[in-house]
């Protein structure tokens, strides 16, 4: 294990992949608790073996208005079947001991915890980073300042309609990555690429220090590689992999599988 | 500039891909509220199309049972037969100003998915509403209503199938057709600009009240009482008499079964943690864990697990106080403001006639009757009977 935990880490995971041959670093995504708290811990345990460079890791929320269906009713499931903030974290801690993990949590189960106890609960549970759909940048300071305090990555998302000026906003205080929304919409698989892939990419890594990862909408080795190509240091794949948990007799199977995939056409984008 | 804070509610808590639109949003309204010809258009409708001004009507027989005079501002005579027309319309004026020819809405008791519905085809503008399964069962009159104005009532399953779900799926809609759409949000809730352009636009109920009162009563009122699921009807009727500090202004929330059963949507009197919901940080009911708890009431309108954050405010400021009145105790008020009055109140409104009645005062009440009660007869018989 390496000795950084927070941003460090992060930014190791990035230049290990770029170091081992692949154009972008793979960054498979699970909601927490679901289908059950011990199957997603397996499901973040087995991304790491199937060649996950981080690992996104979800926290239900009961009203997620960033995400589409697929992981809407997983949150909703995973509630259901008992997963709280505190247990979540403690599948983050099991997954971070094998991989560097970044957690996605909307802004109401943070602040109904306190910021900085929830922020000293990540740290305890060597968690690199956060993701915080709804707090935008107008709202984020306190949130930024504290996770800085922490070298807690704070991952700011961009979306396609982000003028230029914020974009700069943004990209100034982003720590760890930026998070390029590639649709304008939620969460959820798409056919084909997004049209606005390259400029979302490009657009966001004209105004970034730190590597820019490209999420919404990417559920094939084939996009998957089409991001990589068009420039993205990371890809993050939701929706896919949280279906075939759901659909699946053997969820850790089924997205070992996935997962071994998409690492495989990440390889082979290397041109 | 519109307001962006309450107190320290409020906010834009929503994913990046909204945050140029509520921008756009706001600067459109910045520039139009003061536009002449755009308030004349609006002033104009409001007239002649809702039915404005609404009377305000000295409810004799009720006035008699509390022993004082009671003064029912009747936004159910507007056109549509709720307060929601004057903020739909103002909204979609406002969308075809901006270009935006494609409107969403959500709808809890219908009232506002009707006036957004009506609003579109008065402007030909396309709409989309998002409502409940659990409410379009509720409220069937208007489901229908909605289709026969050319709307699309789009079906809403998850969760408890009612309101909250209802506006995260517009939120959702409009976060993937962000360009082409409006969203016209129907209460004083959600990310700034919202809970201002709508009490904005709301405030004409509190300004007409508060003039008609001074001229057929002679004096202001003692109290200035209305119902509060997001707060809309309330917020707007407040606005006029918050100078006046003699007024005492009571917004009435849905019980529901009784506050100690958790089974209500009163946020603002059971006073929990504030948290965000719906892109604002104000008054909601959750969890420990911060998980967003269902809300209960027979009246669909009030069945909303958050409150607009300006109601927040005005609740810690001490400007307005807020109490919370049951199904039963509506249902009550429902039946006799019928045989009273010759007056039969939406669901939501009796709420606040419930409190009026049940809350004896010194002097005059206005009360908001902020919609007619059409739309709930089969739910409340049924309840009545039951």
């Amino acid at each position: 294990m390496g000795e950084a935990q927070g941003i460090g880490r992060i930014a190791e995971a990035f230049a290990r992949a770029r170091a081992d041959g692949r154009r972008a670093a793979l960054m498979p995504y699970l909601m927490g608790g679901f289908p059950s708290l011990e199957v997603s811990r397996e499901i973040g345990l087995a991304y790491a073996a199937a060649g996950a460079d981080l690992v996104e890791l979800g926290v239900p929320f009961s009203d997620p208005l960033a995400d589409g269906p697929v992981i809407h009713a997983a949150a909703t499931a995973a509630l259901a079947a008992g997963a709280t903030v505190a247990r979540v974290l403690a599948v983050g801690a099991a997954i971070a001991r094998r991989v560097p993990v970044v957690v996605m949590c909307y802004a109401n189960p943070i602040y109904a915890r306190g910021l900085q106890r929830f922020l000293d609960e990540l740290v305890g549970a060597e968690i690199s980073g956060l993701i915080v759909p709804d707090l935008p940048l107008e709202e984020a300071a306190e949130a930024q300042d504290a996770c800085e305090a922490r070298d807690l990555a704070f991952v700011p998302l961009v979306a396609p309609t982000t003028p230029r000026t914020r974009l700069v906003q943004i990209g100034a205080r982003a720590t760890g990555f930026i998070y390029a929304v590639s649709v304008t919409g939620t969460t959820g698989e798409r056919d084909g690429d997004a049209p606005t892939l390259h400029s979302a990419i490009e657009r966001a890594g004209d105004h970034a220090v730190v590597p820019v990862a490209v999420g919404f909408g990417i559920g094939t080795p084939g996009q998957a590689a089409a991001a990589a190509a068009a420039g993205a240091d990371g890809v993050i794949v939701g929706s896919r992999l949280v279906r075939a948990a759901a659909e699946s007799d053997d969820p850790v199977a089924a997205v070992s599988e996935l997962v071994g995939g998409f690492a495989a056409a990440l390889r082979a984008a290397v041109g | 500039m519109s307001e962006h804070r309450f107190g320290p509610y409020g906010g834009q808590y929503v994913p990046e891909t909204l945050m140029p639109a509520l921008a756009e949003l706001e600067s459109a309204w910045e520039s139009l509220r003061t536009d002449e010809l755009f308030v004349a258009e609006l002033d104009g409708l409001l007239r002649d199309f809702v039915g404005r001004p609404s009377p305000l009507y000295r409810a004799a027989r009720l006035s008699q049972a509390a022993d004082r005079p009671i003064y029912l501002k009747r936004e159910d005579l507007n056109h549509t037969g709720a307060h929601k027309i004057n903020n739909a319309l103002g909204q979609a004026l406002l969308a075809r100003r901006m270009g935006k020819r494609r409107i969403i809405a959500e709808t809890g008791a219908g009232q506002h998915g009707v006036a957004a519905a009506t609003a579109c085809a008065l402007l030909d503008l396309e709409c989309v509403v998002y409502m409940g399964t659990e409410d379009m069962r509720r409220q069937k009159p208007n489901v229908e209503r909605m289709g026969l104005l050319g709307a699309r009532v789009a079906p809403v399953d998850a969760g408890a199938r009612t309101l909250k779900e209802a506006v995260s799926a517009a939120i959702r809609d409009w976060v993937a057709n962000v360009r082409s759409t409006h969203y016209i949000i129907g209460s004083c809730v959600g990310p700034a600009p919202y809970p201002a352009l709508v009490r904005d636009l709301q405030r004409v109920i509190g300004d007409e009240a508060r003039a008609q009162v001074l001229r057929q009563a002679g004096r202001l009122p003692q109290r200035v009482i209305a119902c509060v699921g997001g707060g809309s009807n309330s917020i707007g009727i407040f606005q006029a008499f918050i100078a006046d500090e003699s007024v005492e202004l009571v917004g009435v929330e849905a019980a529901g079964e009784g506050l100690h059963t958790g089974r209500h949507g009163a946020p603002l009197t059971a006073a929990g943690r504030a948290g965000i919901l719906h892109g604002a940080l104000t008054a909601i009911m959750q969890d420990e864990d911060g998980q967003i708890l269902e809300a209960h009431s027979i009246s669909a309108g009030l069945d909303y697990p958050g409150s607009g954050p300006e109601h927040a405010w005005l609740r810690d400021s001490g400007r307005a106080r807020y109490a919370a009145v049951t199904d039963a105790q509506a249902l009550r008020a429902f039946a006799q403001t019928a045989r009273l009055e010759g007056i039969i109140p939406a669901l939501e409104s009796s709420h606040a006639l419930a409190w009026a009645l049940a809350n004896p005062g010194s002097d005059l009440d206005v009360v908001c009757l902020s919609g007619r009660g059409d739309k709930d007869l089969a739910e409340a018989l049924a309840a009545l009977d039951g």
